[in-house]
């Protein structure tokens, strides 16, 4: 079976941005990630059912020439799927900005535990430092960094 | 009868409908979801006697064939599972409904939740009903879907925080999934498992290699397996307690379930089992190391949970009978318990106003029955003779010690070592909760607890005055309501059943796991013709 390389690069391309946009912070970010992964796999059923045909109708043409119907209807049902879950999504970042004006994806709760058992701490005796006070942007230095 | 296959997906769609007609009238909603749901534990039963007699019951939607159209198929592990899941999804809504008063009050709709249940119940049947893998992706969808309105009902804020991560992390399991099955479409030009098992086996290794991988770390994501398990205790804890607790039981379990359907259908003589038995040390060892640094009964239950999930991909990855076998049985076992587990937890949270273990003590007394609801599942859990829990390890010990080669006697080791430590977690949660008097110390605990359980915390917090009340209150005999008791006695009841039911209960798992091994039954079911 042959592929259509330009349908592959699109593929790639939509994917490869919608994974760059997965990683931001903003959930309303990450929808338009999905929402291009999405597209990308759509297209992906597209390459799967082969080169373009006829429409599938039985009688009107014959059955070599049709296109292969069952990875569209897949798509079709993708679609509604993503259509769905992203109009969710969007609902929950827009309660996520009603109550905390953003709509970042927060930290795991263990993760600002740990925080700020590290923000109470005294350094421990064996802590040197001489190399320099600060530590990594994440946090974990005690002075200057006021989290929420 | 084959038509009976459908109805436990049909029935509970239906009802959600006819729930959302009847929004205004709390007491049609109950009725429609409690007629509805029992009568689908009712077929689940009949859909198992069957496919246990007369082998696996298939119905083709439309009457499409099956390479084409929508199959769906009730062979002895679909039928075993959706036995067990409506059974703990009926009990639930039961308890649910006795919570009704308390929880579901004017800030959450409760004209929501009964449709949204019952979507969930559907979704899951799906799931373990569909005969090919762009249902199953359907049957996800909807229980996901479902799954992310329970779990951010009523939209406070921590669990729209937690709802977040969630369905983030959902999303891409399923985006993944749907790469898998794009690919998997292209490689063979179907998705129809029975007609896959033929047709993988003339796709180049190297690409059934990736194939495999796509959706092993799909399915992973969904049944909380290891690397990909971290979303897991930090999502579930803050929902109401009978969403958790079906979470909890069911939406891993198809997961897992996926997982078992794959192996062995589509990909029997897998290059992957060893790196399945790594991931299932990691997944126990991990994840009970999580739970016993908990301080938070939900919160250690989550983490046991990821851990326990590590029990059945190791019964899965040895491939063989008696591994299956013992796999399968623990998903029946671990479904009841885990879910009986977070009930009883809501329950401690409704007496003791809180699961921070700092926060509790003394329950034993104030409450005996609550002790021992807890105390039987969690025994249970940690895999004490005679329960359940220590059958299915037995079981699962048994067959990593007969299997040949060094790594499966370490994956034995480290299955000891979990249930040592999970009796240590949840012996330590018994006793601090149950067990030892109040400590009234609790300024450690102020700060900390309010960011585990959110608001509620926050505002008590700031009168040191007001947490001395809320100690004292607690002492004063308040009854736990019936309506929420007797649902979670008959889990409990249905968790020891297992254990006197083990004999035939194995039986059947056994005869499941030669009949996924031989492959044609199923095949011949849904083909029509053999392989």
């Amino acid at each position: 079976m042959s592929s259509n390389l330009t349908l592959a690069i699109v593929v790639g391309v939509l994917i490869a941005s919608g994974v760059t946009l997965l990683l931001e912070r903003s959930l309303t970010r990450i929808l338009v990630g999905i929402v291009l992964i999405g597209n990308g796999v759509n297209i992906l059923f597209l390459m799967a059912s082969g080169p373009a045909g006829n429409p599938p109708i039985v009688g009107d043409n014959p059955t070599s020439s049709m296109a292969d119907s069952l990875p569209q209807a897949m798509a079709l049902t993708a679609i509604v799927i993503t259509l769905g879950v992203t109009a969710f999504g969007l609902a929950l970042a827009y309660r996520s900005w009603q109550i905390n004006g953003n709509d970042d994806v927060q930290d795991d709760v263990e993760d600002a535990l740990i925080r700020r058992l590290a923000e109470r701490d005294d350094t421990s005796t064996s802590f040197d430092d001489s190399a320099g006070g600060e530590l990594d942007e994440e946090g974990s230095d005690t002075e200057g960094v006021d989290r929420p | 009868m084959t038509h009976l296959v459908s109805l436990p997906v049909i029935l509970p769609l239906l009802a959600a409908g006819l729930c959302l007609v009847f929004g205004r009238s709390a007491s049609a909603q109950r009725i429609i979801s409690i007629v509805v749901l029992s009568t689908t534990v009712t077929i689940a039963a009949i859909l198992l006697y069957r496919a246990d007699q007369y082998g696996p019951q298939v119905v083709h939607v439309g009457g499409w064939p099956a390479q084409l159209g929508i199959s769906l198929v009730a062979d002895r592990l679909s039928a075993l599972m959706l036995l067990v899941s409506s059974v703990v999804t009926l009990i639930v809504l039961l308890y649910s409904l006795g919570q009704g008063i308390s929880e579901f009050g004017r800030e959450t709709p409760l004209s929501v939740f009964h449709p949204t249940y019952l979507v969930l119940s559907a979704g899951v049947s799906n799931a373990f009903l569909s005969a090919d893998l762009f249902n199953l992706f359907v049957g996800f969808e909807i229980l996901l879907a479902a799954s992310y309105v329970l779990i951010t009902l009523g939209g406070t804020e921590s669990r729209i925080r937690s709802g977040t991560t969630y369905i983030v992390v959902s999303l891409l399991s399923s985006v993944i999934f749907l790469i898998g099955i794009a690919s998997v479409y292209a490689a063979t030009g179907t998705t129809n498992f029975a007609d896959l098992s033929g047709k993988m086996a003339d796709v180049a290794p190297s690409v059934q290699l990736i194939l495999q991988l796509l959706l092993l770390t799909a399915f992973a994501i969904k049944a909380a397996v290891f690397p990909l398990s971290s979303w897991l205790p930090d999502s579930y804890p803050t929902a109401p307690a009978p969403v958790t607790a079906v979470f909890a039981g069911l939406l891993t379990k198809v997961g897992v379930y996926a997982i078992i359907r794959i192996q062995t259908l589509i990909f029997p003589d897998s290059p992957l089992n060893d790196l399945l038995l790594w991931v299932a040390l990691a997944t126990m060892v991990v994840g009970i190391l999580g739970a016993v640094a908990q301080s938070d009964i939900k919160r250690m239950l989550s983490f046991t949970l990821v851990s326990h999930i590590g029990y059945m991909i190791f019964g899965i990855a040895l491939g063989t009978d008696l591994g299956l076998s013992g796999a399968i049985f623990y998903v029946a076992h671990h479904i009841t318990i885990q879910t009986t587990l977070f009930l009883v937890t809501g329950l401690i949270e409704l007496r003791g106003g809180s699961t921070a273990l700092d926060k509790l003590g003394g329950l034993a007394k104030a409450s005996p029955l609550l002790a021992v609801m807890f105390f039987i599942p969690a025994m249970n859990l940690a895999g004490i003779p005679p329960l359940s829990g220590f059958l299915g390890k037995l079981a699962l010990v048994e067959a990593g010690t007969g299997q040949p080669g060094w790594l499966s006697t370490v994956v034995v080791v480290g299955a000891i070592v979990t249930s040592l430590l999970t009796l240590y977690a949840v012996a330590r949660a018994w006793n601090r909760a149950f067990w030892q008097p109040r400590s009234v110390d609790a300024s450690e605990v102020d700060e900390f607890g309010a960011l585990y359980s959110g608001h509620a915390d926050t505002q008590s917090s700031p009168s040191g005055q007001g947490r001395g009340v809320a100690v004292e209150a607690y002492a004063v005999d308040e009854r736990l309501p019936r309506a929420m008791v007797l649902p979670t006695l008959a889990l409990v009841a249905v968790g020891v059943g297992l254990t006197l039911a083990a004999g035939p209960l194995f039986a059947l798992t056994s005869h499941a796991a030669v009949e996924l091994h031989e492959r044609t039954p199923y095949i011949q079911a849904v083909l029509g013709v053999s392989p």
